[in-house]
């Protein structure tokens, strides 16, 4: 595998030389650099600012009257409109939250032309290189691959459903853990998956909630090949189902009937349930709800983090620079996914178990999450976002446009009841 | 930036769209990019959906107002071109441009920068903000926060120092002479990097 690695390596380094010679103009991701650079600064600070400049009014007699600082006049002036165009226009030019739902942009290429938006024939020394690229991840690897995975999948389901028959106690489980992990080491070698752990003293134990952040689907396997959790999930149809069924029988997973899902008081009673049961296994979620890029943390779902008990935080990073993992779910389906997924070098990632986390005193769900959250983000190097996940497909809440027309009249009418009482 | 760039070369007319707006081509790029990303299904222009994706500008108050200047009246989608025109006019003015008297103002003039803003208010297109589109607009920017009276009392008040001749409206050039004192220039400029 490191040899493999090793080519690779130099593959893309060649690559990126061979690109600079051949094209003058690289395409710069702009994702990386930003269109403009947006000053920080806040509404209430803008509008003084232009109000400062441009007022023609007199400064206000009841001044002596207020109490703190006394702004000019805190009427409504034509150009406090400015202040919302202005920032209206630069979230169309660059915003925050669209880039992150699709594939980061690499600054090299790495031979998948998925990768690289505008492949078109720079040299034929590149084009043949990665012709023999195509050749080796087709015909060699994917068919490899394929086989693993199949044989990987199935014995897990066969094992399994062997152990199921065997009773309750301390043989079956650990036999499952030893078949679990098996299994889905089989699994990982399917993908390729060069996976460095940091930190495993930190480890999830029984009795306790893994919490990381969600980037594919691989991300359940690449933690579960480590050690053994208990998955939550809704019960699918199909292979899924078969496979999902199987692993109940071994040892306790939580699985929802889709109906349940909705429910989230008995989702909570179930997770808690099992939480306080120390000789189950902990619990893997990913508080986000949904697949972010990679570049960054979004929203952490604060149900999780209602429970009450102790959280292990899980930082997941992936090298992009030899297979894209993340799962555009509304561009492509999972089968399809999968085999980019077989398709590609291989998956590289870190994954780093951060020192375990509890609630503490005076702490609610919300800022417990966003504290686990920025460990996560700080750890793996993402962008700690507030944005909720769930804008990948439904529409910003009316809530957040409240907020800024609460700000604004807070700035206008607050100060006029002031000036009323004077 | 190399001259054999193909994704400028790909743009049509883009020479004069620089001209115009005084984008520089890494500008120009970029935009591009942009334009193409918000594009999502590649069609060639955008459309007031494109627009409404994006979530920043859906949480802004004035938001519809501003996809709305994109869009000519009674055009439903915009072009490249048109959409690098609108976004011209938050360039930074130029200071030390030559003052030829013959060349059309640029779009980033002071002037041109409050004619877009006016049109943010003016909605009608009748060169005047009457009283019902002042208070759309307040409404707009406070939301459910004030009551209609504050509305009406904040409008009344706005359009007595404005409204020089007293035709109950603030015309353009009210506009720009009750806005003398504000700079213009960086209320309604985005700083764009390199």
């Amino acid at each position: 595998m490191k040899t493999l690695l090793k080519v690779f390596k130099w593959a893309t380094v060649r690559m990126e030389r061979g690109a600079k010679e051949k094209n003058h103009l690289l395409y710069k991701p702009y994702s990386l650099n930003g269109i403009i650079a947006k000053e920080p600064t806040s509404l209430e600070e803008e509008l003084k600012e232009i109000r400062r400049n441009g007022s023609s009014r007199e400064l206000d007699g009841s001044a002596s009257t207020t109490t703190g600082p006394s702004p000019s006049s805190s009427e409504f002036e034509m150009s406090d409109t400015f202040y919302f165009c202005r920032r209206g226009i630069e979230s169309i030019v660059d915003d925050e939250v669209t880039k992150r739902f699709s594939s980061e942009e690499l600054e090299s290429w790495n031979l998948l032309t998925r990768s690289n938006y505008n492949f078109h024939h720079i040299s034929t020394r590149l084009t043949v290189l990665w012709g023999l690229g195509v050749v080796i991840r087709y015909g060699f690897l994917l068919p490899l691959r394929l086989t693993l995975a199949i044989t990987g999948v199935s014995l897990l389901v066969v094992f399994t459903t062997m152990i199921g028959f065997l009773p309750n106690g301390s043989m079956k489980n650990f036999l499952s853990e030893k078949v679990h992990l098996m299994c889905y080491r089989i699994c990982v070698r399917a993908l390729t998956a060069i996976i460095t752990y940091h930190h495993s003293e930190n480890k999830p134990k029984n009795g306790g909630i893994c919490v990381a952040n969600h980037t594919s689907p691989i991300d359940v396997i690449i933690l579960a090949s480590d050690g053994c959790y208990a998955m939550v999930g809704q019960i699918h149809g199909g292979l899924m189902g078969i496979i999902q069924r199987s692993m109940v029988k071994a040892c306790p997973h939580i699985w929802f009937e889709r109906s349940e899902v909705k429910d989230r008081h008995l989702v909570a009673k179930r997770l808690s349930d099992h939480v306080q049961d120390k000789s189950k296994l902990p619990i893997l979620i990913f508080p986000e709800g949904t697949c972010i890029n990679n570049t960054s943390v979004m929203m952490f779902k604060k149900g999780s983090f209602e429970i009450g008990s102790t959280v292990y935080p899980v930082a997941i990073k992936y090298d992009p620079r030899f297979g894209e993992a993340f799962w555009n779910s509304s561009k492509f389906g999972m089968v399809n996914y999968l085999l980019r997924m077989m398709s590609s070098w291989a998956i590289v990632c870190s994954v780093w178990y951060l020192p375990p986390m509890s609630r503490q005193e005076g702490e609610d769900a919300v800022q417990f999450a966003n504290r686990v959250k920025a460990a996560i983000a700080r750890q793996g190097g993402l962008v700690d976002l507030l944005w909720d996940g769930g804008l990948k497909r439904g529409k910003v809440k009316e809530t957040f446009k409240e907020e800024q027309q609460k700000l604004y009249s807070k700035i206008l009418v607050g100060t006029q009841e002031d000036r009323s009482r004077s | 930036m190399g001259s054999t760039n193909s994704t400028l070369l790909k743009i049509p007319n883009v020479e004069v769209l620089m001209q115009e707006t005084g984008f520089s081509p890494a500008h120009i790029i970029r935009l591009h990019d942009r334009f193409k990303a918000l594009d999502k299904e590649g069609r060639g222009y955008l459309c007031p959906q494109d627009f409404g994706a994006i979530k920043e500008l859906a949480m802004n108050p004035i938001g519809d107002r501003i996809i709305g200047a994109f869009f000519s009246p009674g055009k439903e989608t915009v072009d490249f071109h048109a959409f690098v025109k609108i976004l011209a006019h938050f360039r930074p003015v130029d200071k030390d441009r030559p003052k030829e008297p013959n060349s059309p103002e640029p779009i980033n003039s002071r002037s041109n920068k409050l004619k877009f803003a006016f049109q943010l208010y003016d909605q009608d297109k009748d060169g005047k903000i009457s009283r019902d589109e002042l208070l759309k607009v307040l409404r707009a920017m406070l939301g459910m926060q004030v009551t209609e009276e504050q509305l009406e009392s904040i409008a009344d008040r706005t359009i007595q120092e404005a409204d020089l001749d007293r035709d109950d409206a603030i015309s353009f050039e009210e506009f720009r002479k009750s806005l003398e004192k504000v700079n213009i220039d960086h209320k309604m400029s985005i700083r764009f990097l390199r």
